[in-house]
């Protein structure tokens, strides 16, 4: 399964590190990463596989949002199903 | 390929325009349940569902987590009770099944204590109607709905004059709770099968066993929408609100697909609606206003909901194989923000919301009025509504709250229902009209005029 990982907050080092960190634990492959800057906002998404990964997609949210406490930004793991049905016909 | 900007839009409309599935609503067959003891169908219809409904909350709670979008509320509607309860009786004994069942499953309302009795009423229909006192008084979580008139049949003026009377009861036997009873029941004409939302929820005799009908909404999305469009003609308005709805309803098909998967349900059908909820910026009075009126309820009111209404309805169709319940937008006034504020800014009027229930999707709902309020004033006001809905062949509906012991102000509900500003009515009396009973002819379906 696919999924967008989508995180937002304010600029920092090691966003990146720790949220790829956390997917390696996991064995989630990252197969595509964009960055862009809205306002004052960090905005990262993340394209992932977890067809592979050890862990369901709730696990990998629990794990996310520790990570998304600690860095103090908002990250949002959500299954890429919901995108494409409300932006393709 | 997904582009950047569509995945922001999509968090976007949920972090900051309170997009969410407003409900997943099962409906449950029950006529299996019947039978001649009523202990034993009580018994039945409590079994029945919490075997079909008892992962419904933990389904919706998994959804929401994996597409990242919040499910408001899980619900559950049953077949109209007076038809399940007509041979055994016992409709109090099924009411208290329904509630038990619904606090089983957590959930938090149940809908289908309901009638249907437009063109006539049977023994067993004014047994429940008459119990409907006790039954919202005694339980939390039971949902009721009487329908009372349709196109076909015309209107029932009989059980008109007694829902009147029966709303007086209801708001009596709970006036300590600010006669909330009230606030669970529907008063309809022309009543859908397939209805998601409560209070006015139920699965309808033509449907399956076991049904997902999908309630999805979004006021805030398309008011954020209309706000890049400022000072564009209506050509543009339509359109945008046409592509706004039908990204939301996208969302909701996914959703009800996925949960009838894992509900081993049949689908039933999405409800393309902007359904309101206290929160600011989830206000469908907002839209309105969004479209240059100063306040809701401004001459031009009626014509912006039309636009609206048939927005959602154009944009959403496309984007589901199966439409139903109530689509289009609701005005209930206790549960939007904006109109509240047009009611206590003395904007809004009983009169001009009934006008614009004639292109809402639904009609005159969650409407608080003086605890003295005459049961004809009541009956007679269901009959106005009533006759919007049955010549302009719609669903419409009346879900009043005569507050016992209180003639101005407000009222504070909590929570979805809000915060209800109690309006005025006409002070001139209906009695004489009410009195009269039978039933009012169905409408002629030539020229239209």
């Amino acid at each position: 399964m696919r999924a967008v990982i989508s995180v937002i907050g304010r600029d920092k080092k090691g966003i990146i590190a720790k949220v790829s960190g956390c997917l390696f634990d996991v064995n989630v492959n990252i197969e595509d990463i964009s960055q862009t800057i809205m306002g004052d906002l960090f905005t990262m998404i993340m394209m992932v596989d977890l067809s592979e990964s050890s862990a369901d997609i709730g696990h990998v949210n629990d794990l996310l949002q520790k990570t998304a406490t600690d860095m103090k930004v908002e990250i949002r793991l959500q299954n890429e199903e919901i995108f494409n049905s409300m932006h393709k016909i | 390929m997904l582009n950047i900007n569509e995945i922001l839009q999509t968090i976007e409309m949920v972090k900051s325009r309170h997009l969410d599935i407003r409900t997943i609503t099962m409906g449950i067959s029950l006529f299996d349940c019947i039978s001649d003891d009523k202990k034993k169908t009580a018994d039945m219809v409590y079994k029945k569902i919490v075997a079909k409904a008892g992962k419904l909350k933990e389904t919706g709670d998994i959804l929401a987590s994996r597409y990242g979008i919040p499910i408001v509320n899980k619900r559950v509607s049953v077949t109209p009770v007076s038809l399940i309860g007509a041979s055994g009786g016992g409709f109090a004994e099924i009411a208290r099944a329904l509630d038990r069942a619904a606090k089983e499953i957590g959930i938090d309302f149940i809908g289908g204590y309901s009638a249907l009795v437009h063109k006539g009423m049977t023994d067993y229909e004014r047994r429940l109607i008459l119990s409907l006192p006790e039954v919202l008084s005694s339980t939390e979580r039971v949902c009721a709905s009487i329908n009372v008139a349709s196109t076909r049949a015309g209107i029932n003026m009989d059980a008109v004059a007694l829902m009147g009377e029966v709303i007086k009861e209801i708001s009596r036997a709970t006036a300590d709770k600010k006669s909330v009873g009230c606030s669970k029941l529907v008063v309809f004409a022309n009543a859908v099968e397939d209805n998601p939302f409560m209070a006015g929820a139920f699965n309808g005799c033509g449907e399956n066993d076991c049904v997902i009908n999908v309630g999805i909404s979004g006021p805030g999305v398309i008011l954020g929408a209309l706000e890049e469009v400022k000072g564009a003609d209506f050509s543009v308005v339509a359109e945008t609100i046409k592509k706004t709805a039908f990204k939301i309803t996208r969302a909701g098909q996914l959703i009800a697909m996925e949960a009838v998967k894992l509900l081993n349900a049949n689908f039933g059908i999405i409800d393309l609606s902007l359904a309101p909820t206290p929160k600011r910026g989830d206000s469908v009075a907002r839209i309105l206003e969004e479209m240059g009126l100063e306040s809701v309820g401004a001459h031009g009111s009626t014509a912006a909901l039309a636009l609206l209404n048939d927005a959602v309805k154009k944009g959403g169709v496309m984007a589901t194989s199966y439409a139903g319940g109530l689509s289009g937008a609701f005005i209930p006034v206790s549960e939007d923000i904006g109109m509240i504020e047009a009611v206590e800014r003395g904007a809004l009027s009983i009169e001009k919301l009934e006008a614009m229930t004639a292109v809402c999707s639904v009609g005159l709902d969650m409407i608080a009025v003086p605890g003295d309020t005459s049961a004809a004033v009541i009956s007679a006001i269901i009959a106005d509504e009533a006759a919007i809905g049955v010549v302009n062949n719609k669903t419409t509906a009346v879900r009043i709250i005569p507050v016992c012991g209180q003639s101005e102000g407000s009222v504070e509900y909590g929570g979805l229902f809000g915060t209800a500003p109690i309006m005025k009515t006409s002070p001139f009396k209906s009695d004489e009209f009410i009195k009269r009973g039978g039933r009012i002819p169905a409408p002629i379906h030539s020229n239209k005029n």
